[in-house]
């Protein structure tokens, strides 16, 4: 059976899944900060089947922008994740609560 | 010069602020002289709006100086504006003239006192005070200066305020007079209502128009007036701050509750003789308070010990022939005796301050004692204003008592008369058992006489000159005009004099001016009512007349003044064992008597301590349960609230999370099922 814009759809949809899931249960907080990539991917792959669907380059052009801002992102959670390290020598998501009341 | 009137009371005011902002770096002689320099300009200044109303004519005697407009709100119309007219100068000229005295005088009593300063801007805020008082044209200006001077008493009974007894004498002072003044806010609110202006000569001249005499409402408003003059003026049943207020220097003894802030209250009750005439009810009412005030205030200082308690109850006393006057109608003959007795009552007390400072403070008559030679001044001064008091011709307290005494007889009969003998009597026995127990005899204070000095000796001589020849202007007898009456005339209805009274012509003139002006259109407004004057000569007409000479009558009255001055010398020269042997015979009497019948126990059993009691009950229930428990409790309330939303701040990042995912299913859900 041909692949259709729906196929595209369902693999963007799981991504995202995925990813939320990877957010929300993994311990380690590089591993969120990879979900969370993986959700901003499911989204750029959801922007490029609508612009190749509907034959226009707005859509890959989101994605240029939504690139650029994961990097962006990327770099300062990661800077965050660097000095959290350095004070608590964990890893462990569980373990950063400080915020707590 | 008429236009400057305002000056009268800026001038104090000025020397308030001078000492407030400048005085205290300056030093006790610039202080001394900003306000007793101020207080003279206002005096002088007194004198030459006095002269200028003169040149006009006795008709025409009524100006108003618009000063600044205070506010506009929907009806009432506000405006600072002063009123010279014959009776408002008169107020002035002895407010600012004994004032000014006073001042002087203080320089050398409180000479030594820390709170000098202080002591002299308040007594300068009282003269303005009394000075806008006295000279505002409407009933806020007069309620402003009424409620001030009721403040500056409270500052200066309390004055030496780390003592007790002189915190609450001050304290009692200004709750008593408040309640009055309750009275007296209802009354104006009344006045408010019914003209719809508190402008003075407004609502006289529309009260005589509009109502008829005898009318509910004017009896409501001019009872509620009173009430507002018995707290002010002392008289039964708010009278019982005035002795207490003794605590404070006798200067403002002298001052306050003697020559001014206490007239305040006749005077108040003239201004509005348009009202009160229209008022049978009220008129009695104010006679009989009068009157009982004055035998009953007598009775008690018959007794007293503290010399400056015995001139407390005098002053009431003196102010119930005040108040008897104006009940009767004689407004002028009450403000008469209101002048003189300014001069000879704040002469006294200041006497009284005079002997206390030169014995180091003794209060306690029984023990003082021939005084005579060492503090000649005082003593001569205390015999020129004791002959005054006691109303021996030719002082001036004997033409203003008399006439009060005469117009008395003629309205209220012989009964009301003979009461107002008793008066008399006891007056002068009470002030002759001063002179002798304070003068003569034999020394019985063991202590150093300090002399006076001239800035005291040269106001007691002044008062004591004004106490002479202050009732030349009202001695018709001797010159044949009243020239008191005459001046004051055309400000009271019905020309101040009972018409059956000694000045008929007077009286008559009086009316035939209003009546003329009324004719020709442009009556003042300060005249009264034009419908009132010949109601009143009408009324006069029909009063009681008692065919007894006026000369006749006067002589009685002397004769039962020097009887007591005789009771007194029997008493105390002559017979010094007859008081103690009373004493031992009518116990019980002397005892209640003493004790001022117990009222000051009675007001405090019946209003005083439950009063208290309430108060505490709700301080204990209402504010600390119901009131701070609502505050606390709300603040426990959100506290708890709190406590239990707080758990949602976990700390942990993924429960953040998980929340943002969960909205944004909850959200994608509505939105897709709408």
């Amino acid at each position: 059976m041909p692949v259709t814009v729906s196929h595209y759809m369902a693999v963007s949809a799981l991504l995202f899944a995925i990813g939320v899931a990877g957010v929300l249960l993994r311990r380690n907080i590089l591993v969120v900060l990879m979900s969370i990539e993986l959700m901003l991917n499911a989204a750029n792959l959801a922007f490029v089947t609508f612009a190749r669907m509907l034959g226009g380059v707005e859509g890959q052009v989101i994605v240029l922008f939504v690139m650029a801002v994961a990097a962006a992102e990327v770099a300062v959670g990661l800077a965050i994740v660097l000095i959290v390290f350095r004070t608590r020598e964990t890893t462990n998501v569980d373990e950063m609560n400080l915020m707590k009341w | 010069m008429l236009d400057y009137v305002w000056l009268v009371p800026a001038f104090p005011l000025a020397g308030v602020l001078t000492n407030v902002f400048l005085g205290g770096r300056l030093g006790k002689k610039f202080v001394s002289v900003v306000s007793c320099s101020s207080v003279a300009l206002a005096f002088v200044m007194s004198v030459a709006v006095f002269i200028e109303l003169l040149s006009l004519e006795p008709g025409l005697r009524h100006f108003e100086r618009h000063v600044f407009t205070w506010f506009l709100s929907g009806n009432l119309r506000v405006d600072a504006t002063l009123l010279v007219d014959p009776l408002s100068v008169l107020m002035m000229l002895v407010v600012s003239g004994v004032a000014f005295l006073i001042h002087v005088y203080s320089t050398g009593y409180m000479a030594e006192d820390p709170g000098y300063r202080r002591y002299f801007i308040y007594l300068n805020l009282f003269t303005f005070s009394m000075l806008t008082l006295v000279s505002g044209a409407n009933f806020l200006l007069l309620y402003i200066g009424w409620e001030a001077v009721g403040l500056c008493s409270y500052l200066l009974i309390g004055f030496w305020y780390e003592k007790k007894s002189a915190a609450n004498a001050g304290r009692k002072a200004f709750i008593v007079n408040r309640i009055g003044d309750f009275g007296f806010a209802l009354g104006i609110l009344l006045i408010f209502k019914t003209f719809g202006t508190l402008d003075f000569g407004a609502v006289f001249s529309q009260a005589g128009q509009l109502f008829p005499v005898g009318s509910g409402v004017i009896t409501g408003i001019t009872l509620l007036l009173f009430m507002g003059a018995t707290g002010k003026s002392a008289q039964i049943p708010l009278y019982t701050w005035l002795p207490d207020a003794m605590e404070g220097p006798t200067p403002v003894s002298a001052l306050i509750h003697a020559a001014t802030m206490v007239t305040a209250g006749v005077y108040m009750v003239a201004r509005c003789s348009a009202l009160f005439v229209l008022a049978p009810v009220s008129m009695g009412v104010v006679a009989a308070v009068g009157l009982a005030t004055a035998v009953y205030a007598a009775s008690i200082g018959l007794v007293q010990n503290d010399l400056k308690r015995v001139l407390a109850y005098s002053t009431i006393s003196q102010l119930g022939y005040m108040f008897l006057a104006c009940g009767v109608g004689a407004f002028a003959a009450g403000v008469f005796h209101l002048m003189t007795h300014a001069f000879f009552k704040a002469l006294l007390f200041l006497i009284a301050g005079a002997v206390i400072h030169a014995l180091s403070g003794e209060q306690d008559v029984r023990n003082m004692g021939g005084l005579r030679k060492e503090l000649p001044v005082s003593f001569w001064s205390f015999v020129v204003a004791s002959l005054a008091i006691a109303g021996i011709f030719p002082f001036s307290g004997f033409f203003s008592k008399d006439e009060i005494l005469w117009d008395t007889l003629q309205a209220g009969g012989p009964l009301l008369w003979a009461v107002g003998a008793v008066g008399v009597l006891l007056t002068s026995f009470y002030m002759f058992r001063l002179l002798f127990l304070v003068f003569y005899g034999r020394p019985r204070h063991g202590r150093q006489v300090h002399k006076s000095p001239l800035s005291i000796d040269i106001p007691l001589a002044s008062l004591a000159v004004l106490s002479t020849i202050g009732g030349l202007v009202g001695a018709p007898m001797l010159f044949g005009r009243h020239f008191f009456k005459e001046f004051l005339g055309p400000v009271f209805a019905g020309g101040g004099a009972h018409a059956t009274g000694a000045s008929p012509s007077v009286a008559g003139h009086a009316a035939a001016v209003g009546v003329s002006h009324a004719v020709a259109g442009h009556a003042p407004a300060g005249l009264g009512t034009t419908s009132s004057v010949p109601d009143l000569a009408g009324r006069a007409s029909h009063a009681a007349h008692i065919p007894v000479s006026e000369l006749g009558m006067a002589l009685v009255s002397v004769s039962i003044a020097v009887v007591g001055i005789a009771l007194a010398h029997r008493f105390y020269v002559t017979s010094p064992d007859l008081p103690q042997r009373l004493k031992e015979k009518f116990k019980r009497a002397y005892s209640v008597v003493f004790n001022k019948y117990y009222v000051d126990e009675a007001y405090n059993a019946i209003f005083v301590r439950p009063t208290v009691a309430l108060a505490a009950g709700l301080w204990r229930y209402l504010d600390a349960l119901v009131i701070d428990g609502a505050v606390n409790g709300s603040a426990s309330a959100v506290e708890m609230g709190s406590r239990a939303l707080r758990r949602l701040q976990s700390g942990h990042l993924q429960n953040y999370a998980l929340s943002v995912a969960l909205g944004a299913v909850a959200v994608l859900l509505f939105w897709l099922t709408r």
